[in-house]
């Protein structure tokens, strides 16, 4: 083990003193789930700092609840938010040319996420969750672009806090396939609000917890 | 995998053509294998990672993370040619200049990750880019953008360590979002593949950055 590594696990073990504990056998090729965890862990922590270690942890065990149909429900209420926002801002947004385009496009692409995703819920032996009622306070282009890259933003957070507790590779994949075009979604309209379109290096991971804080003003 | 299929918007197919063509790549791999200190490993561990597409670049997760590391190298290293090209100015500098510093952050991110499960990092490849005009640089990295988002969707369910998982996850939609700004600035659709993103093979990726590849 170099000295990079065992900084690094001197660091993570004060700041979250839970780790101390936890032995990385390096040689080990029987790596028991808690191990293979903390390596992971420890590989985020090189991401996204050492601090956001302990959280990873957690949550990766926390991860061993929840089915896929759970992450998927959660998953189809934001797109269920998405699509019906860009269906109204068709005659709500005052959006005209390029933008106009976009709505559409958005509005078109929205949809069918919702569309798989109840698919694969009903495969899965699940039941999509019901719409919710929206209410989404804007007025004009500006009022629209702005809460579009909120919910453009919050959906990329949103897929990848969640995509690494899903069980089902297929699942993971399709997921990862919606959360890629979430983020041309967000990087497009920040294009057209004038703000950098890939503002971070990586994008943060939400809890769920997190992201129905940051919906819940829009559902009535 | 159906080739067509991934084969995507025009600068992909593009990007196939571009190039001198070089078998540097396969040296190139041969080194990334030889730095793998594991070659003694049981034969369990040997069998599951002669399965894996990634194998060439190590075992399992470090094998993955190794894969993306030489692909953020190529980026940035087209990033930093495309600043100094002089080809850019205002804006698009800036953009570009911007995306290359990421790209450098990833390249350092998945060092470091590499390291930390105890696997060492793929060497730098040294690489060539045509540049002969601003177009053809734009085409160039939209392809690159687009490839490199496909990449990573490809290998996300073969990542064993959730976290590392979500390491991968918050760098692909980056790329993902790079990829879009290029396209607009092409004036092509900011979703090529439609509504679902489609992934890439390690077979396309590396066939396809392979004429960059000098050594």
């Amino acid at each position: 083990m170099n000295n990079e590594m065992n900084n690094r696990i001197s660091t993570a073990q004060l700041a979250n003193p839970e780790l101390a504990d936890v032995r990385v056998d390096e040689d080990s090729e029987d790596l028991s789930r808690s191990e293979v965890l903390l390596k992971g862990a420890l590989a985020a922590g090189a991401v996204y700092g050492t601090l956001a270690v302990g959280p990873y942890v957690r949550r990766a065990l926390g991860a061993m609840g929840g089915s896929d149909v759970d992450i998927l429900n959660f998953a189809l209420t934001l797109e269920f938010l998405e699509a019906k926002f860009y269906a109204e801002a068709k005659s709500r947004a005052g959006a005209k040319g390029e933008l106009k385009a976009l709505v559409n496009l958005l509005a078109k692409d929205e949809k069918q996420h919702v569309d798989a995703l109840k698919g694969t819920i009903k495969k899965l032996g699940g039941k999509p969750v019901a719409e919710p009622k929206f209410d989404f306070a804007y007025s004009g282009t500006g009022g629209f672009l702005k809460l579009a890259q909120t919910f453009e933003d919050t959906g990329v957070s949103a897929y990848n806090g969640a995509a690494p507790m899903i069980k089902s590779k297929e699942v993971l994949t399709a997921a990862g396939s919606i959360v890629q075009v979430e983020a041309r979604h967000a990087a497009a309209i920040r294009l057209q609000n004038k703000a950098e379109p890939a503002p971070m290096a990586f994008d943060k991971p939400l809890a769920e917890k997190q992201v129905l804080k940051a919906v819940e003003p829009f559902i009535a | 995998m159906d080739t067509k299929q991934l084969a995507g918007p025009q600068s992909r197919r593009k990007f196939l053509a571009v190039g001198g063509g070089s078998t540097a790549l396969a040296a190139f791999l041969a080194a990334c294998g030889s730095d793998d200190g594991s070659a003694t490993a049981d034969t369990t561990a040997m069998s599951s990672a002669a399965k894996s597409e990634t194998a060439q670049f190590g075992k399992g997760d470090v094998g993955i993370l190794n894969y993306a590391l030489t692909l953020e190298y190529l980026e940035t290293a087209f990033y930093a040619d495309v600043v100094k090209s002089g080809l850019f100015k205002g804006s698009d500098l800036e953009t570009i200049r911007k995306f290359g510093q990421e790209e450098a952050e990833h390249v350092k991110a998945l060092k470091a990750a590499v390291k930390s499960l105890g696997g060492k990092p793929a060497p730098q490849p040294k690489a060539e880019f045509p540049l002969k005009s601003a177009k053809a640089v734009l085409e160039l990295a939209a392809t690159v953008e687009n490839l490199g988002a496909a990449a990573y969707l490809g290998q996300a369910a073969n990542i064993k360590s959730p976290a590392v998982l979500s390491s991968a996850l918050a760098i692909h939609s980056v790329e993902g979002r790079h990829a879009a700004v290029l396209n607009t600035l092409l004036g092509e659709s900011i979703t090529p593949d439609g509504a679902f993103a489609v992934p890439a093979d390690v077979k396309t990726v590396l066939k396809s950055v392979e004429p960059f590849i000098v050594g």
